[in-house]
């Protein structure tokens, strides 16, 4: 079986940078298209440098990268980190499906007792 | 088509399934109720799951193993911390050592469930609460690796949102 092995504090990082409203709506822009710090800091009511900070976090989580060009830095989301966030509670959800299809063969199996007697 | 609803949140780390049953709301819960009843459904058939104890009340502890095709037994353990009979409880899960000493890390999770009568079925709602990821990433290696094997080939829905 080959399961890519998610590093916990790798996942645990992009948890956090997505548990702030702000940067889900950055990490939101950025997947549609690049933007420059510059752009994003005139989309909020905050400072340039606030929104840097934002930037930062969403860096560190590598759901997002920078690069510099001439004087602006350009910021583009990265799709990978969150497919793998995702991944972990699409495999949670199959848990769950398959003990409800477990529990409806224990209750389909209640009903035929039932007719028998 | 038991399946009525899945939500997931990656930002709040949580997990709500909602199911229906064609059965009263009394013979779903017994299905949590009953251990020799709840291994018949909590384990996939390839990882089946022995409760060793299973004292259903406030304040009660469950423990329980799974067995692995390799014959390992990853332990866990319950903590009910609400019943409200018969349509409503809670419950702290965690994982334990070889030894059954309750492991500190990953940190517990918590879970809700919920049973309500809907024109004779029953739902079932079940919250399922990650403080980190790295609990959620036991909870699926211990869960399910046909699971595992599925989600990968998954779109996720969040990136979905992403990009709308």
């Amino acid at each position: 079986m080959v399961v890519t092995k998610l590093s916990d504090n790798e996942v645990d990082r992009i948890f956090q940078a997505l548990a702030d409203a702000t940067r889900r709506d950055i990490v939101q822009r950025v997947m549609v298209r690049e933007q420059s710090v510059s752009d994003l800091a005139r989309a909020y009511a905050m400072s340039f440098a606030a929104v840097q900070k934002h930037v930062a976090v969403l860096e560190r989580a590598q759901l997002i990268t920078k690069e510099r060009r001439g004087r602006e830095q350009i910021v583009h989301g990265d799709p990978q980190m969150l497919r793998r966030a995702a991944r972990l509670l699409d495999a949670y959800e199959e848990i769950w499906r398959a003990r409800v299809e477990s529990i409806q063969q224990i209750l389909d199996q209640d009903n035929r007792k039932g007719t028998e007697s | 088509m038991t399946v009525v609803s899945v939500n997931k949140d990656v930002e709040a780390r949580t997990l709500t399934f909602v199911a229906e049953f064609d059965a009263p709301v009394e013979r779903v819960w017994q299905l949590w109720e009953d251990p020799r009843q709840l291994e018949r459904w909590w384990g996939p058939p390839s990882y089946p799951a022995t409760f060793v104890t299973h004292d259903f009340r406030v304040g009660g502890e469950s423990t329980y193993y799974m067995t692995t095709p390799e014959g390992e037994t990853p332990r866990g353990w319950w903590d009910i911390t609400v019943i409200d009979a018969p349509t409503r409880f809670e419950f702290d899960d965690g994982f334990s050592d070889e030894n059954g000493e309750r492991m500190t890390t990953p940190e517990a999770g918590h879970a809700v469930v919920v049973l309500e009568d809907v024109n004779g079925k029953t739902r079932m709602t079940t919250t399922n609460y990650f403080p980190t990821a790295e609990l959620l990433e036991e909870m699926v290696k211990m869960g399910m690796e046909e699971g595992m094997r599925l989600a990968m080939g998954q779109i996720d829905d969040l990136l979905k949102e992403v990009s709308v």
